[in-house]
Formats: C-alpha cells, sequence, structure tokens
C-alpha cells in the first residue's frame, strides 16, 4: 500500500503544559498510503501529540513539514490551508450540535473552501453514502448512536479532500456494539490507500491493519515497528506486554 | 364615573401611541444591545488581556450607574458637548441599547462559555479561522441558548424604558403622566399604562418563546 512519498514530517515536537513536559522530541514520518498505530498508556501523550500536529495545541518546539512545505504557525493563511489538508477525528465525535449530518459535512466545504451551496451538498451526499449514512442526512447529532455520529466526522473530513487523517481513539467512546461499523469504515480508507496516523487499542485492527507501531509513553515513542515485529510474545517488547496486559483486561471483561 | 370613561376613552388612542414608541425605543435598545453584547462577549472570550480589561470597564460602568443618570449624562451632558443633535428617542435607544448591551454580552458569554470545547476544536480542524468559527458554529449555539436570558433581559428594560419620561419621550409613561395632570384621573391612568407595559412584557415574552421553540435543535434536549 505504501509508496515513499513524503506525505507528513514531524521533526522534534516538544510541549510543556501545566508545568509538565507532555511530550519531548518525538519524530516521526508518514508516507503516503501508510497507516501508523499510536499505542501506549493513559496519559502517555497520544492525543497532544495528535493535537500538535494539526497545531490544535501549539508546540513549544519542533517542525513540521506537509509533503515539502513547512508549517509556521504564523502564517495563518498557510495554517488553515494546511488543516484542511489534515483531517481530524475526535474520540468524542465532536459534530457541530446545531447542524443536521448533511450540514455537518458540508459547512466547511460552504465556509471554507466556498464551493456552492448545491454542490458542497452533492458532495456531502457522496461521503455520507461512503460511510454507510446515506438515510440520515437530515438526522442531527442527537439523533444519531455514537458509531453513526463518528461516522459523520469520518465523512465531514473526507469531504475536505485531505491528504493524511489524525485519529484520536475513534472507537473508545463506543458501545462496543458499535465499535465494528466504525472500524469497518477506517477499514476501507486504509485500503483505499489514505495515509493515516490514529491512537487506538483495537489490536485486531492493529494486527491486520497498521503498517507501523509507535509505542507512546510519558512523552515519548519508546518503541517502533511493524506489528509483526512489536507484537510477537517471543521478543519481550513493551508493545507486546502492554497489549497482554489489554487482552487479559478484555478477556476478564467478556466473561 | 361617566367622567373617568370618557377620559380613558379619548385618551386609550394617545397612549396605545405611547406604547408604540415604548416598543420601538425597547426593540431598537434590545437589538443594540444585542449587537454590543455579542461583540463584548466573542472579545471576553476569545482576546486578551487589554481588550478583556476594556470591556470589564464598559461592562462594569454600565452595570453601576442608574439609567436615569445615564440618560441625563449623555443627553444632556455627552451629546450636547459635543455638539450632536439627536431626538430624545434616538438618544433613549442608544442609551439603553448601550446599558442592556452591557448585561446582554454576560449572558452570551456564558452560553459561549457553556459549548464543549471540541466545538471550537473541531470547526479549527476543518481549517476555519477563528472568525468563521465564532460566526459558524459558536453562535448559532450560543444565541440559541441565550433566548430565555434575553427574554428575561427585555422584560427589565421595558420597565427600565419608562425612564425615557424624563427626557420627555413621548412614550406610555410621559403621556399618561400628561393626561393625567390635565384630568386628575390618576388612579384609572396609571392603572391603564400598568396594563400597557403588562401586555408589552407579554407579547415580548411570548414572541421570543415562539422564536425559541422555532429555532430548537430537533431531538435537543436535557433530560
Ligand atoms: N491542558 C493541559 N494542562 C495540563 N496537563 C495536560 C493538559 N492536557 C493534557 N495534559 C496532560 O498531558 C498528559 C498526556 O495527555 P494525553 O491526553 O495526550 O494522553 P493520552 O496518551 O492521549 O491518554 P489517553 O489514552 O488517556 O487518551 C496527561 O498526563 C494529561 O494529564
Ligand atoms: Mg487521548
Amino acid at each position: 500500500m505504501t509508496d515513499q512519498t513524503m506525505v507528513l514530517r514531524v521533526e522534534n515536537i516538544s510541549k510543556r503544559l501545566g508545568g509538565r513536559q507532555i511530550l519531548k522530541d518525538v519524530s516521526l514520518e508518514l508516507h503516503r498510503g501508510e497507516l501508523k498505530v499510536l499505542i501506549g498508556p493513559s496519559g502517555g501523550g497520544k492525543s497532544t501529540l495528535l493535537q500538535c500536529i494539526n497545531f490544535l495545541i501549539p508546540p513549544d518546539e519542533g517542525r513540521i513539514w506537509l509533503g515539502e512545505q513547512q508549517i509556521e504557525i504564523h502564517r495563518k493563511q498557510d495554517l488553515y490551508a494546511y488543516r484542511q489538508k489534515v483531517g481530524m477525528i475526535f474520540q468524542d465525535f465532536n459534530l457541530f450540535d446545531h447542524l443536521n449530518a448533511l450540514d455537518n459535512v458540508s459547512i466547511a466545504l460552504r465556509k471554507v473552501k466556498k464551493i456552492a451551496r448545491k454542490d458542497a451538498e452533492e458532495r456531502a451526499m457522496r461521503e455520507l453514502e461512503r460511510v454507510g449514512l446515506g438515510d440520515k442526512t437530515t438526522l442531527y447529532p442527537s439523533q444519531l448512536s455514537g458509531g453513526q455520529k463518528q461516522r459523520v466526522s469520518i465523512a465531514r473530513a473526507l469531504a475536505m479532500d485531505p491528504e493524511a487523517l489524525l485519529l484520536d481513539e475513534p472507537t473508545s467512546a463506543l458501545d462496543p456494539e458499535l465499535i465494528g461499523e466504525v472500524l469497518g469504515v477506517i477499514r476501507n480508507l486504509a485500503q483505499d490507500g489514505m495515509t493515516m496516523i490514529m491512537a487506538t487499542h483495537q489490536l485486531g485492527f492493529i494486527r491486520t491493519l497498521a503498517d507501523d507501531i509507535l509505542f507512546m509513553q510519558d512523552g515519548q515513542i519508546i518503541e517502533q515497528g511493524s506489528p509483526a515485529e512489536l507484537l510477537d510474545a517471543e521478543n519481550g517488547s513493551r508493545t507486546q506486554a502492554f497489549c497482554a496486559k489489554l487482552n487479559e483486561l478484555s478477556d476478564e471483561s467478556e466473561t | 364615573m361617566m367622567k373617568t370613561l370618557q377620559v380613558l376613552c379619548d385618551s386609550f388612542p394617545y397612549l396605545l401611541g405611547g406604547a408604540g414608541v415604548t416598543a420601538a425605543a425597547v426593540t431598537g435598545a434590545m437589538l443594540l444591545g444585542l449587537l454590543i453584547g455579542v461583540n463584548l462577549a466573542v472579545v471576553q472570550v476569545y482576546c486578551g488581556a487589554w481588550p478583556r480589561r476594556l470591556v470589564g470597564l464598559y461592562v462594569w460602568f454600565f452595570r453601576g450607574v442608574p439609567i436615569l443618570v445615564l440618560l441625563f449624562l449623555f443627553y444632556f451632558g455627552l451629546f450636547s458637548v459635543l455638539g450632536i443633535n439627536l431626538s430624545t428617542f434616538v438618544a433613549v435607544i442608544l442609551v439603553l441599547g448601550m446599558t442592556s448591551g452591557a448585561y446582554q454580552s454576560q449572558i452570551y458569554r456564558g452560553a459561549i462559555q457553556s459549548l464543549p470545547q471540541g466545538q471550537l476544536k473541531a470547526a479549527r480542524a476543518l481549517g476555519m479561522s477563528d472568525r468563521r468559527a465564532i460566526l459558524s458554529i459558536i453562535l448559532p449555539q450560543a444565541l440559541r441558548l441565550s433566548i430565555p436570558g434575553f427574554s428575561n433581559e427585555y422584560s427589565i428594560l421595558l420597565k427600565d424604558s419608562a425612564l425615557a419620561y424624563a427626557l420627555g419621550t413621548p412614550e406610555i409613561m410621559a403621556r399618561t403622566h400628561f393626561v393625567a395632570s390635565r384630568t386628575y384621573e390618576h388612579l384609572p391612568l396609571y392603572l391603564m399604562a400598568a396594563l400597557l407595559y403588562f401586555a408589552l412584557t407579554w407579547i415580548g415574552v411570548k414572541l421570543l418563546r415562539k422564536l425559541e421553540e422555532k429555532v430548537r435543535i430537533p431531538g435537543y434536549s436535557l433530560n
């Protein structure tokens, strides 16, 4: 799936919050069509890192490139253009509560990309159909299930024609029976060659789809490698130990 | 008795005209207050320390000085010093509007701050500027939440507007006072004035209630 074209390069990101060093010198590269997974204990800095990448949290230090272009947070127009090209999916969806599904997807097309309403709505309709919600366009967020909300938010990001997606635990706010429908959509995206970096603890998904795992703890990426390398029980990696614990927990909760 | 009825009947159109003036002045002031209040609230929530301090000063001033003093201060004081020649009607709208703006700003500030952080984050993540996000995402939600507070402010401002009588604006109070001082039918005339204020309050609150219902987000409730 992946080729060698660099989509996103993050170099030496550091961030302090509330007097604590939350990210220490984090670097990573995303190539076209690649799916990198962020994993690690709670509080390790995954959400902070993802939000630093699109400057929702401005990093204290570090540089970020999209393709050949280095992003300067002070050049507002460049920043806005960059954010359009790097979509974000949040753990708790963050759909716009006052807009129905169609408007949630089309509003940025109209207000940011300045596309005429009719064309924007057509495009939004296509994206909603792509995530299996063609029949839910007139419903408001409070009328949708968690899984449907997350799929609307994916459609909203896709409508901007992003070059990469940042996904922050997109299924962890969902009831277990709703996780599958969202992972299914993300799986399709991965297979269509979307470039993504995703924080998740869905081990089955990681095993089959991740190109690379980044294990994050205390604000640093302490291990990095393919699922085969890191999840193999023999090699005694931190990632493996962490995932074994996750497995135990989920086994317990199922019995 | 006959004379009382006669006076009431004769003066009713005149007083009703006063109610029209009151309604127009209060509507104008509420809308001016909306414009000022929304802008002040946005500054208070999203801007840096100095703009916030200036807004704080504005709010503190208009909340701290009696409306009657403000009316005189602006109409006889400031406007004439500056050589601005305004009708009392316009002066009343300006002063009541600026005062209401101070109060309304606090309604909108509370509403904006009650929205989840994620709304602004999601808007920014789509490439919206903060200005765009505030206009398209934050305010449409915050203003909906503010309608009950706005309605409350309307009912207060409506009654405060009786002070405009002191400038001689031909509103309910001034006209009632004028008729009463000639006919000596104080009790029935001021009762009539009270009823007119009551009716205006009722109509305004009813209309705002309708508006609230009309713009309600489907499926959205707090139960
Ligand atoms: N605004 C803030 N001020 C101070 N500390 C913060 C702030 N935001 C996050 N933190 C701290 O930063 C650390 C990293 O948080 P972050 O949300 O990035 O972790 P995470 O890896 O995403 O965890 P989780 O798996 O629970 O989502 C946590 O210890 C958190 O308490
Ligand atoms: Mg997180």
